[in-house]
């Protein structure tokens, strides 16, 4: 810049005289030209098809071409104008830059930085890698232990794999010691009830109804507790449960991804060794699921917290796709159950099949909320949402009648009481949700209620799973 | 004057590798050259050179090294390579093929009244 400088200043200035003094005017002159140039870098650097290094080479251009037209008798401000609009319209640039880089209009994930000198990510591949070998190891040492006992298995194979998961986002996230000592403590507690409980056994000793409830709801809880390590111990920040709720729908979708890609691969082992003669069906059992069932979560985890901020969440477009299928989908179900009724062979399934409605529809409220803009007005969307939330309570109500009317009339049993608790837990989250998102949508509320509503209620089914792995278990005898 | 944009795309890869076969050069200075050849009267838009030069590049008719400019700016300089010295020869055959044919279009037509009058 002040190679630049020197040189202007050396530069007579041609057809304009002045009576002003020379020195005091060069150095604002150019401050205007640099905060010009700024602007326009900025304003440039904004098209995805132009790079970094585009704009660095086109301003070399611009200050060429400013130098030059300054020299034949420009003021600054007069030779920035001519040179930008010399340089063209930039959508039309634009347009060109993209057709010969298509490939910047997609988003590429990059894992591990092929430049030395990043240490951080091959440190962090390293650690996620050791977790995975770590989960695997102890997975594959309850199954040693538990052979013939598969229940003990089946209650404790959760608590083998989630700690390890959790160790990498305390790693990540500097956890304090207190938190993780009394997320330890806790998760202690509840292997101990899962483990100690005297639950009958169920049918060909199987599970019974108490253990089963208590196995089924064990994970609930602890995932949730994940979400405090998650949010680095600030679990009353709503920012950082909506942050958690993100997190775990991009895991999903990347563990169904790399479950598909796993069969397949598994598949084409086993197809082509049977053609020899082995059979791959104890490896596969002994070596392969205890070590990949951890792997897959620890890797999947590992690139949901890469791909932040760089590929797009997955969860909320397909939310924008499933709402209108499920407002049908619903739809359907309420005027069938109306036409058909009495609801008089209905049982217990109907009830949990009305759980995985209420959920799914919980999934797509939640997962769209986690990507809207808390600013843009009301849309299109926001009444569909309501009418998906409206649509998924009236059929919960007509199947809610008929269940409370053969609890009455046969009484109450362990799943019976976990299917209706769990239902009213979401009809309250669900229902209050419809009310605010009226409010919202009508211009009397704003959506930061409905936001806040989402993550303020998500210890709820914490607390509710706990109280069905804790109590349901001496409340029904254990049956 | 004004030249259609049409013939000024046709005319742009000859250009740039003709300019570069005389000696490694930037995109300004690139644009500055087109400026003296056409004697100030082919205008180009001078963003769009920079496309054209990544285009080049990507057909490795031309190599690419970010250097430093006089006053200490980043600048991106251009060398043409072997197959772009193949290229710009075989760009040359084909005007010269063009230029044959637009010459004798030329002569063939009917000359008009202010010419007739000129050669009377």
């Amino acid at each position: 810049m002040s190679d630049q400088n020197a040189n202007d200043g050396g530069q007579p200035r041609f057809g304009r005289p002045r009576s002003e003094p020379t020195e005091p005017a060069e150095p604002a002159e150019h401050v205007v030209l640099e905060e010009q140039i700024d602007l326009w870098r900025g304003y440039v650097q904004r098209r995805r098809a132009i790079s970094a290094a585009d704009v660095d080479e086109m301003e070399d251009h611009l200050r060429g071409q400013v130098s030059d037209l300054t020299a034949s008798g420009l003021e600054d401000e007069e030779a920035f104008l001519v040179a930008v609009k010399r340089m063209g319209n930039l959508d039309e640039v634009s347009r060109e830059f993209a057709r010969e880089h298509s490939d910047r209009l997609w988003k590429q994930l990059v894992l591990v930085p092929e430049e030395p000198g990043d240490g951080g990510r091959w440190r962090e591949l390293a650690v996620v890698l050791a977790l995975a070998v770590g989960a695997g190891i102890v997975l594959k040492v309850l199954l040693a232990a538990t052979v013939g006992n598969e229940l003990v298995l089946v209650r404790n194979g959760v608590f083998a794999v989630l700690p390890f998961l959790a160790g990498y986002f305390v790693w990540k996230r500097h956890v304090p010691w207190r938190v993780s000592a009394l997320l330890v403590a806790i998760t202690t507690a509840f292997a101990l009830v899962v483990n100690l409980y005297p639950f009958e056994p169920g049918e060909f000793d199987g599970a019974g109804m108490t253990e089963f409830l208590a196995i089924t709801h064990t994970p609930v809880v602890l995932w949730l507790l994940l979400g405090v390590v998650y949010a680095g111990g600030a679990w009353r920040s709503g920012a950082r449960r909506m942050d958690f709720v993100r997190f775990t729908g991009e895991l999903i979708i990347y563990l169904a991804l790399i479950a598909l890609g796993g069969m397949l691969l598994i598949g084409l082992t086993f197809g082509t060794l049977s053609l020899v003669g082995v059979d791959f069906g104890p490896v596969f059992a002994d070596w392969l699921l205890p070590f990949c069932l951890p792997g897959a979560l620890l890797v999947g985890a590992w690139l949901v917290e890469a791909k932040k901020n760089v590929v797009e969440n997955i969860a909320p477009v397909l939310t924008r796709v499933f709402t209108p299928l499920t407002i049908v989908m619903l739809v359907a179900i309420f005027v069938v159950l109306l036409v058909n009724g009495p609801l008089t062979d209905v049982d217990r399934d109907l009830l949990i099949l009305m759980d995985a409605i209420l959920v799914l529809v919980l999934f797509l409220l939640l997962y769209s909320i986690s990507a809207r803009d808390p600013l843009a007005p009301p849309g299109i969307f926001d009444w569909m949402q309501l009418a998906l939330v409206g649509a998924a309570l009236a059929v919960d109500a007509v199947a809610l009648t008929a269940m409370l009317t053969r609890i009455a009339e046969f009484g109450f049993t362990a799943n019976k009481v976990a299917a209706l608790g769990l239902n009213l837990v979401l009809l309250v989250h669900l229902a209050w949700a419809a009310w605010l998102a009226t409010g919202f949508v009508r211009g009397r509320r704003s959506f930061g209620a409905i936001e806040h509503w989402q993550t303020q209620y998500l210890p709820v089914y914490a607390i509710w799973a706990s109280i069905v792995v804790i109590t349901f278990g001496p409340i029904f005898a254990f049956a | 004057m004004h030249i259609d944009k049409d013939l000024v795309a046709a005319s742009a890869t000859p250009l740039v590798l003709g300019i570069l076969a005389d000696g490694e050069s930037y995109g300004y200075a690139i644009l500055k050259r087109v400026n003296e050849l056409s004697g100030g009267r082919m205008e180009w838009t001078d963003g769009m050179l920079y496309p054209l030069l990544h285009r080049l590049e990507r057909l490795e008719y031309v190599k690419a090294t970010w250097g430093t400019s006089d006053v200490g700016r980043r600048r991106k300089h251009y060398a043409i390579t072997a197959s772009g010295r193949e290229a710009l020869a075989e760009r040359r055959q084909q005007w010269a093929v063009v230029s044959d044919a637009l010459k004798q279009v030329w002569q063939d037509v009917q000359p008009g009244p202010a010419v007739a009058e000129g050669w009377a």
